[in-house]
């Protein structure tokens, strides 16, 4: 019997070839490529009075230069807003090419297209753009105040204002016998994937049709975005993914200036042309994340027990719109967590600033609710001298109460309805893992040391695996090889083993004979794309489903020509065999050659198909509810979100000099329902946790008043090197399968970032012994917050104790 | 980030790098390392019509070691100078101060004299090479001239170089007998540039009393900073209570805030890191007297008393 490969720690098959440099991205294609360079506005808030091209006319090498007047048709309006919802008060989005006004540091205004970027850049110096400035609009507090607008029929820079409410919160807050309120702010930061935006395009004028290839996280978004645009049938727009480096978010948004201005120009010049951002135009024109004030007021009993949560965030939605409130939605849904919260308001304005687009981020708007809600429980634990994990257990949903209703939508429209999950026993597990009960004596101990050390703890429930669908194709070759086709993409998620472990176990063959393609509109052309931990939910259901079709069929063919019941066979090792008899067998290849009526012999192996050698002469060669080819090509349609969670514990050691912070140990218990690949998943939560470590103690992006970037380069945005990053992660696994797909599966992409902020803030409170209150923490601002709570102005001074709270 | 056309230049011989810069003038950059040259030109922040590449010149690629201190050509990289066995032993503060600098790929690279001639306040080098009263060569077709450290860095990334000088050699003058020295540095990632870094400089009398103590700056100045805490600490025992140095040391300094850190941050700092490094610097000249004192004090095998 073959072995089943889900749940085994497969090595990833697309290493072997990334390790080795055969990794294909989009700046390695289309060397004999155009390329095109873009001009940015270098003002955060200014109206365009003139651009003078003259200059750069004279450029050796110049192709063509498109301004915003140079745009026709669909190409002229506003981008879209991707994600309509009735909230939406103000949805601005921008145009390819700014029009007129330009709304943040880095905003496109022109495009050159050369024979090389050098000389793209040479000609872009030349551009003269006259600019009246006005007033930026930088920050949530600026936002809020409006004493400027951003956008002038966009009043009080409100994009849009959301309420939901389950019970009267007001009224079970002023009834509770505790109460506390709470200030939180948390900053930017940004997904930066190593490799940034890109695009290349191909006209092809002889067939009217467009290729190209963009380092997106939605090849079928694209596509569909582009062919609107420039006015195409989707069937002359084709749309591949090469290798993707990273996408964290950043590149589900769709399509960037660049992804519609490309393919126009390849167009319109008859040559390829191709775009391959830089780094400093990704930190200023691509997307960031997480900024947000928070105002939260909870009632409470004597156990801990939230009675009434209030929750109140203003969010930073940056100078447009185009990702609607996906952001903020996430954040005020999922701030729940594990918890039942009793009555529960929340209150959210979405913000304009003059600042780069905020759109979502692996976590997607869930680190910061993760932060509201357990720096809430913190101060709850704190206020009644309660153990912070019994506050927690007192709060939470238990197993019996699944599938659980909070009463809220979610993002995708539907009802917040957890279907699964132990929250106790992810609890206990991680309490064990962390050695919680003995840690009180471990922090005495180091204390007498002179050394704080301060362990933090922080849950989160995730959200994934949402609609609205995938498909997936699963082919059987005359080879026994097997083809494999998504139309989602995949930038580093492993997709090409865990898929292919996947249809090994429905089909009966070995990994090495499956080959998976993904994000080819070629090859798939219906899908959404991979964002939202979603892809093995949703597309790996879909090519189960699909592997489920084509087995079906090879059942069919097999039990003809084996003269069996299908009932009576089984697929091992790539044999379709008589159960019990295993000499009465046929390959897989075998079952697709006599799949596949022929007329024309042109192999061997093919003769067994041909007219002279089968079929009843009784009956058409392919039957009526028949198709020739076994093939299986099936879709999945998830009803809502399955809910993935998992809690989180780090220690820290704070240094009383110098107040760097560094990590002792993280640990991580996890619950993604069935797990494809053990190791897959525990490489997702070590990234997300590299980079959650990122959010929390490194990463910021830094505007001055003017709206200018301050730090958009990897030497002054702190992306944490392997030296920052804990050694070891330590990981336990709990698996409460999903109801909601055939595979039990949950997603599990972003599960290791999003309690980062929380679990950071708890630990150095523990270790100082006052509340973090605003996030990320660097040791210059820990020094001033032991200044302030030590009440004194001078660099010597005692630092003040409170005793630690558990 | 693609850089401005620019003229290309790769002379063999010192002399025709020389005549070449004089000819070229004020539109010629140097390009040793190119650590910082060259994302600098990427960014199109700088745009010279002539780059003038050394690398060629094996005159210029050299660490040598004598009695007075340690001679560091303009090609020798960061990595060549830190292993250097003989350079670790005349001054061993510069292997302390090299592992800071930046990353291995970095200084693989990158050459010592080209990051000091950078100017850069926030590098180690040129800190190092001012607490240690060092000094600079730079050749022209007029001549050759030697410039003190203290005299060579006139402000952030600007040096008392001259149009049509190239930089040749640094030198680093030898630890100072019965002395020691440390470095100290926080930065907020691994190789990142210092927030504020420290390098200290004691000497010891036979009583093992701090005579001389002295520390250089990094990253809380326009220029490095060198300040002279002998007065804080002088006569104190090397294992004594030395920490009039750090609260000296804070009390002089006057750092600007940043993104990363603020001025009182930094401030507080330059305490701390001043007192790790003077204590360090003192337990190492004191380790050193005491092993050349056990060493006299061994008889030579066969001498008659």
């Amino acid at each position: 019997m073959t072995s089943r490969m889900v749940g085994e720690a497969v090595k990833r098959v697309e290493d072997p070839r990334l390790l080795v440099g055969a990794g294909r991205f989009l700046d390695d294609l289309g060397q004999d490529a155009a390329e095109l360079a873009v001009l940015r506005s270098p003002h955060a808030h200014a109206r365009i009075t003139d651009i003078d091209v003259t200059a750069a006319l004279e450029v050796q090498g110049l192709l063509a230069i498109y301004t915003y007047e140079d745009l026709t048709g669909p190409l002229a309006d506003p981008l879209p807003l991707l994600i309509p919802h009735p909230a939406i008060s103000a949805g601005r989005t921008q145009y390819a090419l700014a029009k007129d006004e330009v709304n943040y540091v880095g905003e496109a205004i022109a495009v050159v297209v050369a024979e090389n970027r050098y000389l793209a850049e040479d000609a872009v110096e030349r551009i003269v753009v006259s600019y009246r400035p006005l007033t930026p609009v930088v920050g949530v507090q600026a936002a809020r105040a409006a004493d400027h607008l951003v956008h002038e029929d966009a009043p009080g820079n409100v994009a849009a204002h959301f309420v939901q409410e389950v019970g009267d919160a007001a009224a079970a807050i002023a009834a509770a016998p505790f109460r506390l309120e709470l200030e939180l702010a948390i900053e930017r930061s940004a997904s930066t994937p190593l490799e940034g935006r890109g695009v290349l395009a191909q006209w092809d004028s002889d067939s009217q049709r467009l290729r190209m290839w963009t380092s997106t996280q939605t090849s079928t978004g694209v596509r569909a975005a582009v062919a609107a645009k420039l006015g195409l049938d989707l069937g002359r727009v084709e749309v591949i993914t090469p290798d993707v480096g990273g996408g964290f978010g950043v590149k589900i948004v769709h399509p960037w200036p660049e992804e519609v201005l490309v393919p126009m120009a390849a167009r319109a010049l008859g040559r390829a042309v191709k775009f391959t951002e830089d780094r400093r135009e990704h930190f200023i024109s691509a997307a960031h994340e997480r900024g947000q004030l928070q105002q939260i007021e909870v009632g409470f009993d004597a156990t801990g027990r939230i009675l009434g949560l209030s929750v109140r965030f203003w969010h930073d939605n940056g100078a447009y719109l185009p990702y609607g409130l996906i952001v903020p939605i996430i954040t005020s849904t999922q701030l729940l967590g594990p918890y039942k919260p009793g009555a529960y308001r929340v209150e959210f304005d979405s913000l304009y600033t003059n600042t780069v687009i905020v759109t979502p981020y692996r976590g997607a708007g869930r680190p910061q609710g993760v932060y509201a809600m357990e720096r809430t429980l913190d101060a709850i634990a704190s206020e009644l001298g309660l153990d912070r994990s019994e506050v927690r257990a007192t709060n939470f949903i238990q197993p019996s109460e699944m599938p659980y209703d909070h009463g809220l939508i979610f993002q995708d429209g539907r009802p917040l309805v957890y279907d699964s999950g132990d929250f106790p026993a992810t609890l206990a597990k991680l309490k064990a893992l962390v050695g919680w009960d003995d840690w009180p004596a471990y922090q005495a101990a180091a204390r007498a040391q002179g050394r704080q050390v301060g362990l933090g703890l922080a849950c989160y429930v995730e959200g994934t695996g949402v609609g609205p669908y995938e498909g997936g194709h699963v082919q059987i070759e005359t080879s026994g090889r097997v083809k494999v086709a998504t139309g989602l993409t995949s930038q580093g998620q492993g997709h090409q083993t865990a898929f292919a472990q996947i249809v090994a176990d429905e089909l009966g063959v070995s990994m090495d004979d499956i080959e998976v393609v993904t994000g080819d509109t070629r090859r798939f052309p219906y899908a959404v794309g991979t964002f939202a931990s979603r892809a093995a939910v949703t597309s790996g259901s879909a090519i189960a489903l699909a592997a489920r079709m084509a087995r079906r069929k090879v059942l069919k063919v097999a039990a003809d020509a084996l003269e069996a019941n299908p009932e009576d066979l089984e697929i091992v090792e790539g044999m379709v065999r008589v159960k019990g008899a295993p000499g009465v067998a046929m390959s897989l290849g075998t079952v697709a050659v006599l799949s596949n009526p022929l007329r024309y012999a042109f192999d061997e192996a093919s003769k067994a198909a041909t007219q002279f050698v089968v079929g009843d002469s009784d009956l058409p060669p392919v039957n009526e509810d028949d198709e020739p080819g076994l093939e299986g090509r099936d879709y999945y349609s998830p009803l809502r979100s399955t809910f993935a969670n998992g809690m989180h514990a780090v220690i820290v050691e704070t240094d009383p000099e110098t107040a760097e912070i560094k990590i002792l140990r993280y640990c991580v218990v996890h619950d993604c329902g069935t797990l494809i690949n053990p190791l897959i998943v525990e490489g997702q939560v070590h990234g997300g946790v590299a980079q959650g470590v990122g959010g929390a103690l490194y990463e910021r992006i830094v505007y001055d008043d003017a709206g200018q970037l301050q730090n958009a380069s990897f030497m002054d945005f702190l992306m944490p090197y392997v030296s920052e990053v804990p050694e070891s992660i330590e990981i336990d696994h709990l698996e409460t399968p999903s109801p909601l797909n055939p595979l039990g599966i949950k997603g599990a992409g972003e599960a290791g970032v999003i309690p980062s902020a929380a679990v950071f803030a708890s630990a150095i409170s523990d270790a100082e012994g006052f509340a973090i209150t605003a996030m990320p923490i660097s040791p210059s601002d820990l020094f001033e917050l032991r200044r302030r709570h030590a009440g004194t102005d001078g660099h010597n001074e005692s630092i003040a104790k409170k005793e630690p709270t558990r | 980030m693609k850089p401005s056309a620019f003229d290309y230049r790769r002379p063999e011989q010192l002399d025709e790098a020389i005549d070449l810069l004089g000819e070229l003038g004020p539109d010629a950059k140097v390009l040793a390392g190119g650590q910082s040259l060259v994302p600098l030109l990427s960014m199109r922040l700088v745009a010279p019509k002539h780059l003038l590449d050394i690398n060629r010149i094996a005159q210029l690629d050299f660490v040598s070691c004598g009695a007075d201190g340690v001679r560091v050509g303009a090609l020798a990289r960061h990595a060549v100078l830190e292993r250097d066995a003989g350079a670790r032993a005349v001054q061993p503060l510069l292997a302390a101060a090299l592992a800071m600098v930046a990353h291995p790929t970095i200084r693989n690279r990158g050459t010592t004299v080209g990051s000091i001639v950078h100017a850069d306040p926030a590098a180690e080098m040129p800190a190092v090479l001012c607490l240690l009263g060092g000094s600079i060569t730079a050749t022209s077709t007029s001549g050759r001239r030697t410039i003190g450290a203290s005299d060579f860095f006139l402000g952030p990334l600007e040096s008392a170089l001259q149009e049509g000088e190239l930089a040749v050699e640094a030198f680093f003058p030898a630890l100072p007998p019965q002395s020691g020295t440390a470095f100290a540095e926080i930065s907020r990632r691994h190789g990142d540039y210092a927030v504020c870094g420290v390098a200290g400089l004691v000497t010891l009398d036979d009583d093992l009393r701090i005579s001389v103590a002295r520390a250089g700056y990094l990253s809380v100045s326009p220029t490095p900073l060198v300040l002279d805490l002998t007065d804080a600490v002088s006569g104190r025992t090397f294992d004594g209570d030395l920490s009039a140095a750090g609260d000296f040391a804070s009390a002089a300094v006057d750092p600007e805030p940043d993104i990363h850190a603020s001025a009182d941050y930094r401030r507080h700092l330059v305490g701390v890191l001043t007192n790790r490094v003077i204590v360090g610097a003192a337990q190492r000249a004191a380790r050193e007297i005491m092993a050349n004192g056990a060493r006299q004090a061994l008889p030579m095998p066969g001498a008659q008393p």
